[in-house]
């Protein structure tokens, strides 16, 4: 059966808050509104807005207010509408909810499932095009999910409910409207990288809306002889480094493909560890397409020339093949 | 000028009346040691003294049920200690020893205890409001009535997360007790001179929230405003703010020099000391003589003492623990 990426997502809040009373969901828009993303559509009808609970634009305060009540026995699932507001909700995230259990000492876990949309590509320029995986990525204490296909999207959620730890699910705006077909068996882990497409020339390591394009520019490569690889990363802390050192050493060539600004972006840490595990299974030097170092621009134009395209990630193995125009 | 030390008849038994003395005196006698300590270099990092503010921690927490929850800033080891926290315990965890009660993770601003459900030890400034509404909204919808005390300094009510936290728990009527412990200084700048609005009730006031001003010197006052206050607040009349005005006999912390402000305003306050002005009034009423004071003092300094004693004979945890407790080793229940 064909699903799409959005109806998985809302099918496995369903789920969750089906199976498990203490299971909440909290956010800006999701009852009443139906969700930015209409993920959470039609659920405060049949599950009332006790639980399915619109707040105010307070992204501090009801982050904040979800570790509390994830401390207080509840589940959680804050939906901060996309990840350009949680930068206002930094601090409780980084500040608290990563450090709570450390700082106690072991003595009290917050068990908090946050999502939030991420990515460009819709027009709508720089403040609403952010994509920071990254920063969450960098923090020790949260984990930090990038789901990029309609299986992540209904699976996912309930691993990240099972975590007695903050978990941050970063959902693409361009996948929503994704189609996949989908198997009956929805459980996925949350530890693991994934090889969406196997091969053997060259390694296209990526994750979440880079994904799909990832995936035509292999098709295309194909096309014309190159046998490439594609891992999709699926979480990206704590990175899966045996599947990313397990695919290069195969492929023996490596191209990151990340939507961050290239500068300390997460390819950045990918080629690093690339290097510092399999350096010398190396026949070539990495390389990365990543986004332009600027504001994202709304002129479509423009905005597609700021980021990693499917042209773009071909052009970076030929060059790395020598098999591409100068 | 400020107003005369708190007076007046003491209105309870000889069990609460010499507690609340008690009380003050273990966390003043704490902090002094603690002082000691850093100064002969066995606590490290920052250490933020309560002094002067005693009697705020000791009648609110003496008006908490055990079940009800604590939310705390850096400046809280009084909270933690009148909470139950064993003071051997927080001892060594300012020592940063393996036996303090976050293994010498936290240190002084950090000190959580899950037994008697104090949830930091936040050294964020406002950063445990929204915390507070959390643990209410949880037990709200769990049907649980507990209170969630939560205590903050004037400074946070410049931040965003007070004004938030404050609208979100009147907007769902969360049972929140926000405890302002106004000292007049954010660290070292005075109310008067970040805020064009000192009167902090005002702004309570202004989320539709139940407000009460009490004398934070006075801790007769103080736990007569948070009985009535809790009582409130458990009978599921939602949040309430209590402002307790009161002041900081010593720095902000190991590090200030204190130069914004003036040594009479210092003088004047001490007038107005918690200790010594409800002695005193224990005095007058015939409920406390010098020995018995002089004897409680001897009990508290042994306290402290054992504490001191515990912390010293502490162990390090071993650098091959260094990367515990940052995810949880069980999956939750």
């Amino acid at each position: 059966m064909k699903l799409s990426y959005r109806e998985a997502m809302r099918q496995a809040l369903h789920d969750a808050l089906s199976r498990d009373p203490r299971v909440f969901l909290m956010g800006e828009d999701i009852g009443r509104y139906g969700g930015t993303y209409a993920v959470t559509k039609g659920l405060i009808d049949e599950f009332g807005s006790e639980r399915i609970r619109d707040t105010p634009l307070s992204e501090l305060g009801f982050v904040g207010a979800g570790i509390g009540a994830a401390l207080g026995g509840m589940r959680p699932i804050v939906e901060v509408m996309t990840v350009n507001f949680s930068l206002l909700a930094l601090d409780q995230i980084v500040n608290t909810a990563a450090l709570f259990h450390h700082m106690s000492g072991g003595q009290f876990s917050v068990p908090l499932v946050l999502r939030m949309a991420t990515g460009a590509g819709r027009q709508v320029a720089a403040q609403h095009s952010h994509s920071f995986e990254n920063w969450y990525a960098h923090v020790p204490g949260i984990k930090v999910l990038a789901p990029a296909t309609v299986e992540d999207a209904r699976g996912m959620l309930a691993a990240a409910l099972a975590d007695p730890d903050p978990v941050v699910i970063f959902e693409h705006v361009q996948l929503y409207n994704l189609q996949e077909e989908l198997a009956h068996d929805t459980a996925v882990d949350i530890a693991s990288a994934k090889v969406r497409r196997p091969g053997s020339g060259v390694s296209l390591i990526t994750y979440g809306g880079c994904l799909p394009k990832t995936l035509a520019a292999a098709q295309q490569l194909a096309d014309e002889g190159i046998d490439a690889e594609v891992l999709d990363l699926r979480v990206l802390r704590p990175l899966d480094t045996q599947a990313i050192v397990a695919s290069v050493r195969k492929c023996r060539r490596a191209v990151v493909i990340d939507e961050g600004w290239r500068s300390g972006s997460l390819a950045a840490e990918i080629m690093a560890r690339i290097v510092e595990h399999a350096f010398y299974d190396l026949d070539a030097p990495l390389a990365r397409v990543c986004s332009e170092e600027v504001p994202m621009p709304y002129a479509r134009h423009l905005e597609e020339a700021a980021l990693p395209q499917a042209q773009k990630i071909v052009a970076a193995v030929k060059a790395m093949l020598g098999t591409g125009a100068p | 000028m400020i107003a005369p030390p708190p007076s007046g008849p003491v209105p309870y038994e000889r069990g609460l009346a010499l507690g609340l003395l008690e009380d003050m005196l273990r966390i003043r006698r704490l902090e002094e040691k603690s002082a000691e300590l850093y100064g002969a270099g066995k606590i490290r990092g920052f250490l933020h003294l309560y002094v002067g503010e005693e009697a705020v921690a000791a009648g609110a927490i003496r008006a908490l049920e055990p079940e009800d929850n604590v939310v705390a800033t850096y400046r809280e080891h009084g909270h933690a200690l009148l909470r139950g926290m064993p003071m051997e315990a927080i001892m060594a965890e300012m020592y940063g020893k393996r036996e303090g009660c976050s293994r010498g993770r936290g240190g002084s601003m950090h000190l959580f205890d899950a037994r008697t459900r104090l949830y930091g030890g936040n050294a964020i400034v406002g950063g445990g409001l929204p915390l507070a509404v959390g643990l209410a909204l949880a037990d709200g919808m769990r049907g649980t009535r507990r209170v969630t005390a939560c205590f903050f300094g004037d400074g946070a009510v410049a931040e965003g997360a007070f004004h938030e936290s404050m609208n979100l728990a009147a907007l769902w009527k969360l049972p929140v007790l926000f405890c302002c412990e106004n000292n007049l200084y954010a660290m070292g700048t005075a109310l008067s001179r970040s805020e064009s609005q000192v009167d902090l009730c005002v702004k309570a006031a202004s989320y539709s929230m139940a407000t009460l001003k009490v004398d934070g010197q006075d801790v007769v006052a103080v736990h007569e405003a948070v009985k009535r206050a809790v009582q409130q607040v458990r009978g599921g009349g939602g949040p309430l703010f209590v402002e307790f005005q009161t002041y900081r006999f010593r720095a902000h912390s190991m590090f200030d020099a204190e130069l914004y402000r003036d040594k009479r305003e210092v003088e004047e306050w001490k007038t107005r000391g918690p200790l010594h002005t409800y002695s005193a009034r224990l005095k007058a009423e015939g409920k406390l003589s010098e020995d018995e004071f002089l004897a409680l003092d001897a009990k508290t300094g042994a306290e402290v003492e054992r504490a001191v004693a515990f912390a010293e004979a502490g162990t390090w945890e071993p650098v091959e623990d260094l990367a515990r407790d940052v995810h949880t080793e069980e999956p939750a229940a």
